[in-house]
């Protein structure tokens, strides 16, 4: 495959495996960079890519397996940063300077979920997938996708709620 | 009011995760109106962020190298061959040299000697001259006679 051809098949979906780097890792910069390494490989991969039935999909699945091995050695290289005692005032006061925007708290509170629930939030609600293709992305069973989805959902809407109350009242 | 019952329906379907695609794109549709039903408005952010997180778009440039792929394949068959070619000629070629190195030696040595010689005979040339001199007056002197 030509490098022409490549980034025809690459540029309809490079900004959705962007978007669920950055779902991911939260930072944009390593969400960049999460993303430059996931379509070099693509690239490197690209001879036995025509076996594969969607290159989205696949593609899609690589990124949430490199972000999720990405975030674990991370948690393994931190743990010795974590300490119990240690609140940051600043990142309070600076998260309510942030949460000030309403819509920008869906942000702040998709990061509190559950990696499964981000995801598939991700993949549906931003990403339009359907059930099917989310199952293939994540390995899991298209029942299992709604299950999480709709708690991924009510989980959003209560933490909202929660907010809403205090943020405002 | 008549759209505010759907839309209530539709949410308790998106909730259990029962919404189709193109349902819940008429939510997202419905939440980014600037008049919503003040019961619902608690659910604009929700929707509204989903509608602004679509748009971020991955705009680093990837580093595609275009080059030709290197085949270290058959890079290592040619040193393997260069290699095989170097031991199985090699010695050779050694021995070669080191004979050349050698009658070089021993031609400028026999080269030095020679000079040496024909300096020498020069050297007793002159002396034969002298004595051819001797000669000639000698047969004068007596050719007189």
């Amino acid at each position: 495959m030509q490098q022409k051809e490549f980034v025809a098949l690459v540029m309809p979906f490079k900004d959705k495996l962007y978007r669920m780097a950055k779902r991911l890792l939260v930072s944009r910069e390593e969400a960049e960079d999460a993303t430059q390494e996931i379509l070099l490989k693509l690239w490197a991969k690209n001879e036995s890519m025509e076996q594969y039935k969607s290159v989205e999909a696949f593609a899609m699945t690589m990124t949430k397996n490199f972000c999720l091995d990405r975030l674990k050695s991370k948690q393994a290289g931190n743990l010795k940063l974590v300490h119990s005692n240690y609140k940051d005032e600043s990142v309070s006061v600076q998260r309510q300077l942030e949460t000030e925007d309403s819509v920008s708290w869906v942000e702040k509170i998709m990061e509190e979920l559950p990696e499964q629930q981000k995801m598939v939030l991700q993949l549906r609600d931003v990403e339009d997938y359907d059930y099917d293709e989310i199952a293939q992305m994540l390995d899991m069973k298209p029942t299992a996708v709604r299950v999480t989805l709709s708690r991924a959902r009510k989980s959003v809407r209560e933490k909202l709620q929660q907010k809403h109350s205090y943020g405002i009242g | 009011m008549e759209l505010d019952k759907t839309i209530e329906k539709l949410l308790e379907k998106y909730f259990e995760a029962a919404t189709t695609v193109a349902e819940e794109k008429e939510l997202r549709d419905y939440f980014a109106k600037e008049q919503v039903a003040a019961h619902l408005e608690q659910y604009r952010p929700m929707f509204n962020y989903f509608s602004m997180a679509k748009k971020e778009q991955f705009t680093k440039q990837v580093p595609l190298n275009t080059g030709k792929k290197i085949n270290y394949g058959w890079i290592s068959i040619a040193a393997a061959v260069v290699l095989a070619f170097g031991i199985y000629f090699g010695p050779d070629q050694y021995q070669a040299y080191q004979e050349r190195k050698e009658a070089e030696f021993a031609y400028q040595e026999t080269k030095k000697a020679l000079n040496l010689l024909a300096e020498n005979f020069g050297k007793g040339r002159e002396h034969v001259a002298q004595l051819n001199e001797f000669a000639v007056a000698k047969s004068k002197v007596f050719n007189q006679n």
